[in-house]
């Protein structure tokens, strides 16, 4: 692509503007505060924070033990048997994941609370539906990543094995399972990493008796208020997730065996006869586990002191002044709506221009920016939401008091996602359609137009899914930077969820019922999106 | 017309095209004939415009194309493996090139059915690309580079990833299509068979280099050097001797046709010089037979050398086994100074 000197510059510099304002300053503000007088060695030092900190890890590897059992049947049954509705199941799969955590852990707590269906477990919040829900989020990790991978495994090497006189488990123990180790792995680091920076799920779930530093970065900066064990906890964090990432790069990396892969359609098969039990089985427990929480919690929401009613989701149009929050609940479905679309351009853009510069320039310069960009991915939305308060705390006023300061924070939260959207896409653009466009006559420009930008509508088409859910779910940046006349759902949910009495509760529910419609709404968009670009092809 | 002259392309420190020239009459087609890696997909790009060079010229008409880009140079390229524009149907690939030239829709739909028909396509044209088979993908390509009516056309192994049947049928087609419409081309491929059957003169690349340039026949007949007879399939190659007019060979003196100054010789035996020939001095037992259709391959053990490959008509073959005695042809006796020279 051969494009002006400006449109260089600004392709470079407008995404490495906005993350150095809205995500280096912010995260250089805490290390500010944490570098000073002590802290951090205070809270290395403080028993009851070392005993988050092991806490946050324990339970981070036991929901990543407990999810890759409970995944992994379900990675095997959609990779390798062809059954009706393979298509929906995968995308039911993912529905969880792509669910706002404060929406998760509402359905949980309707599960498990008194007049739900599993109250009779008497679980209060504490570990166990922490760990139920990690499990319940992020299994579409491991069936997407390892089922994705093994579908694609060839099965003759498989069936080489058998007829060399290993048994079925022998050849799962020795060929399959080392085969799939990278995806296991990979699988297992994302759901690692998503558990141990775990907040909303930990902050409604586990209880007040337990904190995972996220939930503790979020306690001291705002119920103590102790901004410097904050800044330092976090620092903690950062340095503890940047360690794990870097890790596990290196496992992957020396795991890596390369494989000839096959199309999808060669490895899968219709069961028969026993199988169809152990198939039908795996399904019907994944899709039971998936969406039992997700119905209890619509259910629930339809029935008041045990009858049919919409009285909750009426009780919603109160006015602001009777209401938990300061504002009537609707205009939090307005703010968080708006929010959206604004987080969705602006990571678009950013993310746009970004994809554009690192896809089109291979080397260290962009290598490195790449790197940058990525570095949101491995903050957690605490941190971000932590740096923007104190960071913008003594900023001109029009910024700090700024709504805008939610959906940009969603934004440098989405960028990320952006970026690894649309760059694979856009690398792996032959780069002889290119020539076999200029060829034919197109200039460069053309070719970009005719080429590219075709090619890759549809991954910015996901990519904008993607963020507007992101955005419309994204509670831990939020939650410190959200004006309380300005509240968007996860946020009112929250108040509701605080407050005690049923009414509070049943609204929580309404509320979780629509921010759920509205992540399905943009999720089957961008499934559509997908189905019609498939008809084109 | 095409002329390159001394055109030099360096990829770090290594030259894939090293002082290459080139002449391309009208209504010719010149294979680029080579090995993979001897710069032959370099040339084509070169000539395309889509690599530049370091140093020499190409020009078109007198015309230097140096400063001419490659969309504007009205050149047209197939692709190896056709790179066909996945997110357009088959009329849409076609019709790209005529898109970036013409804004008249009746003209351009005309045209694509015009060219669908000449490759034969015309059931398929709101077909997905995906979905065709590789020869049917290979038909598009072309259709898609005819469309426009380049100047010039150039193949990069168009036949590289079809299966035997289908490389016969569409080698056949793309001969009476250049043949057709008249066009200059420059043939891009590895095999030699391929080279022979379609093209008018054949272009031998080595290592950046062209080393020879002639009609088929000529090319066969003479390779210019041991290594081009090797890559044409030729021998046994045995090191031999000069001597009193004739070459020492293992199987016995040969009478030696070409006047060389050299004494240490490479001889190559080409697949038509060993015959069955009753009278003939070389006595050798027959160890293999090679059934190909319209012809038997032997490999024949004499006393001494290298088993000499004998090709005979299928009623001729004799039994694996027998002995016979057999001649070479001095004409088909090659001989090159010995590298080592």
């Amino acid at each position: 692509m051969r494009v002006g000197r400006a449109a260089r510059v600004t392709q470079v510099a407008v995404p490495v503007g906005f993350l150095a304002v809205f995500f280096g300053w912010p995260v250089a503000a805490i290390f500010g505060h944490s570098l000073r007088a002590g802290a951090l060695v205070d809270v290395v030092t403080d028993p009851f924070l070392r005993r988050v900190a092991w806490f946050t890890l324990w339970q981070a590897v036991l929901s990543t033990v407990l999810t890759l059992v409970a995944g992994l049947p379900a990675a095997y049954v959609v990779a390798r048997y062809r059954f009706p509705g393979r298509r929906l199941f995968r995308a039911f799969v993912t529905v969880p994941f792509v669910l706002p955590t404060v929406v998760v852990a509402t359905a949980f707590l309707a599960l498990f609370d008194p007049g739900g269906p599993l109250s009779f477990l008497h679980w209060r919040p504490g570990v166990a539906p922490m760990l139920v829900a990690h499990v319940f989020f992020n299994v579409a990790v491991v069936v997407r990543t390892v089922g994705g991978f093994w579908a694609n495994l060839d099965p003759r090497r498989e069936e080489a094995a058998r007829m060399l006189g290993a048994s079925w488990w022998r050849t799962f123990r020795h060929v399959t399972l080392p085969l799939l180790a990278p995806s296991i792995l990979a699988a297992a680091s994302i759901v690692f990493l998503f558990t141990f920076t775990s907040f909303g799920v930990a902050l409604l779930l586990a209880g007040p008796a337990h904190a995972t530093l996220e939930v503790e970065i979020y306690r001291q900066a705002i119920d103590v208020p102790d901004l410097q064990t904050a800044a330092a906890l976090a620092l903690v964090q950062i340095v503890a997730v940047l360690a794990v990432v870097v890790a596990l790069a290196r496992a992957q990396e020396r795991r890596a065996v390369a494989q000839r892969l096959v199309g999808a359609a060669d490895g899968s098969r219709r069961p028969v006869g026993r199988e169809k039990l152990v198939v039908g089985g795996i399904l019907s427990a994944t899709t039971l586990f998936l969406g039992g929480p997700l119905a209890v919690l619509v259910w629930r929401s339809l029935h008041i002191g045990g009858h049919w009613s919409i009285g909750s989701y009426r009780a919603l149009g109160t006015s602001a002044a009777t209401s938990t929050l300061f504002v009537s609940p609707w205009a939090a479905v307005r703010n968080s709506v708006e929010f959206a679309a604004i987080a969705t351009a602006i990571a678009l853009v950013v993310g746009g221009l970004a994809s554009v510069a690192i896809a089109s320039r291979p080397g260290r310069a962009t290598r490195t920016m790449d790197a940058f960009l990525m570095l949101p991915l491995g903050t957690s939305a605490v941190t971000v939401g932590f740096g923007f308060l104190i960071a913008f705390e003594h900023a001109p006023s029009s910024l700090a008091t700024s709504p805008l300061l939610v959906p940009i924070a969603h934004a440098v939260v989405a960028i990320p996602f952006v970026v690894r959207a649309v760059v694979p896409v856009l690398r792996s653009i032959d780069t002889r359609l290119r020539d076999a466009a200029t060829m034919l006559g197109a200039g460069p420009r053309r070719v970009w137009r005719e080429v590219d930008l075709p090619i890759v509508a549809r991954a910015f088409a996901v990519a904008a899914g993607f963020c507007a859910a992101v955005s419309l779910g994204e509670f831990g940046a939020t939650l410190f930077i959200a004006r309380p006349d300005w509240p968007t759902v996860p946020i009112a949910i929250q108040r509701f969820l605080a407050r005690p009495g049923q009414i509070n509760f049943d609204q929580a529910l309404a509320m979780s019922v629509i921010l759920m419609a509205l992540t399905a709404v943009v999720v089957l968009a961008i499934e559509l999106v997908r189905v019609r670009d498939l008809g084109e092809l | 017309m095409l002329r390159i002259e001394g055109a030099v392309v360096r990829f770090g420190d290594r030259r894939a095209l090293d002082r290459v020239d080139l002449a391309l009459e009208p209504g010719e087609t010149i294979a680029v004939l080579g090995p993979s890696g001897s710069g032959k997909t370099t040339l084509l790009r070169a000539v395309a415009g889509l690599q530049r060079l370091g140093e020499g010229s190409i020009r078109w008409n007198d015309d230097d194309l140096a400063a001419v880009a490659a969309h504007e140079r009205h050149f047209g390229l197939m692709f190896q493996e056709y790179a066909l524009f996945p997110h357009r149907d088959v009329a849409g690939n076609v019709e790209f090139g005529l898109r970036m030239t013409s804004s008249d829709r009746a003209a351009r739909a005309r045209r694509v059915d015009e060219v669908l028909e000449l490759v034969g396509l015309t059931s398929l044209r709101a077909r997905s690309v995906a979905s065709l088979s590789g020869g049917e993908q290979q038909r598009v390509a072309l259709a898609r580079a005819l469309a426009v009516s380049p100047r010039l056309l150039m193949l990069d192994e168009p036949l590289g990833a079809l299966d035997r049947v289908w490389r016969r049928r569409l080698l056949t087609e793309i001969r009476a299509i250049l043949d057709r419409a008249a066009l200059s081309a420059l043939y891009v491929t590895h095999d030699h068979e391929e080279a022979f059957a379609v093209a008018t003169r054949v272009a031998i690349m080595r290592d950046g280099r062209i080393v020879q340039v002639g009609a088929p026949a000529d090319v066969w007949r003479a390779p210019v050097d041991a290594w081009t007879a090797a890559f044409f399939g030729f021998g046994p190659i045995v090191a031999a001797e000069v001597r009193d007019g004739h070459v020492l060979t293992p199987w016995g003196p040969i009478e030696a046709r070409a006047d060389t100054a050299a004494t240490a010789v490479e001889a190559v035996v080409r697949p038509d010089a060993a015959r069955i020939d009753d009278s003939g001095p070389i006595d050798a037992t027959v160890v293999r037979a090679m059934f190909a259709g319209t012809r038997v391959e032997l490999a024949a053990v004499a006393e001494s050398g290298p088993p000499l490959t004998v090709v005979v008509a299928p009623q001729d073959a004799p039994a694996v086994g027998s002995r016979v005695r057999l001649s070479i042809d001095p004409d088909g006796l090659l001989v090159y100074p010995d590298r080592a020279d």
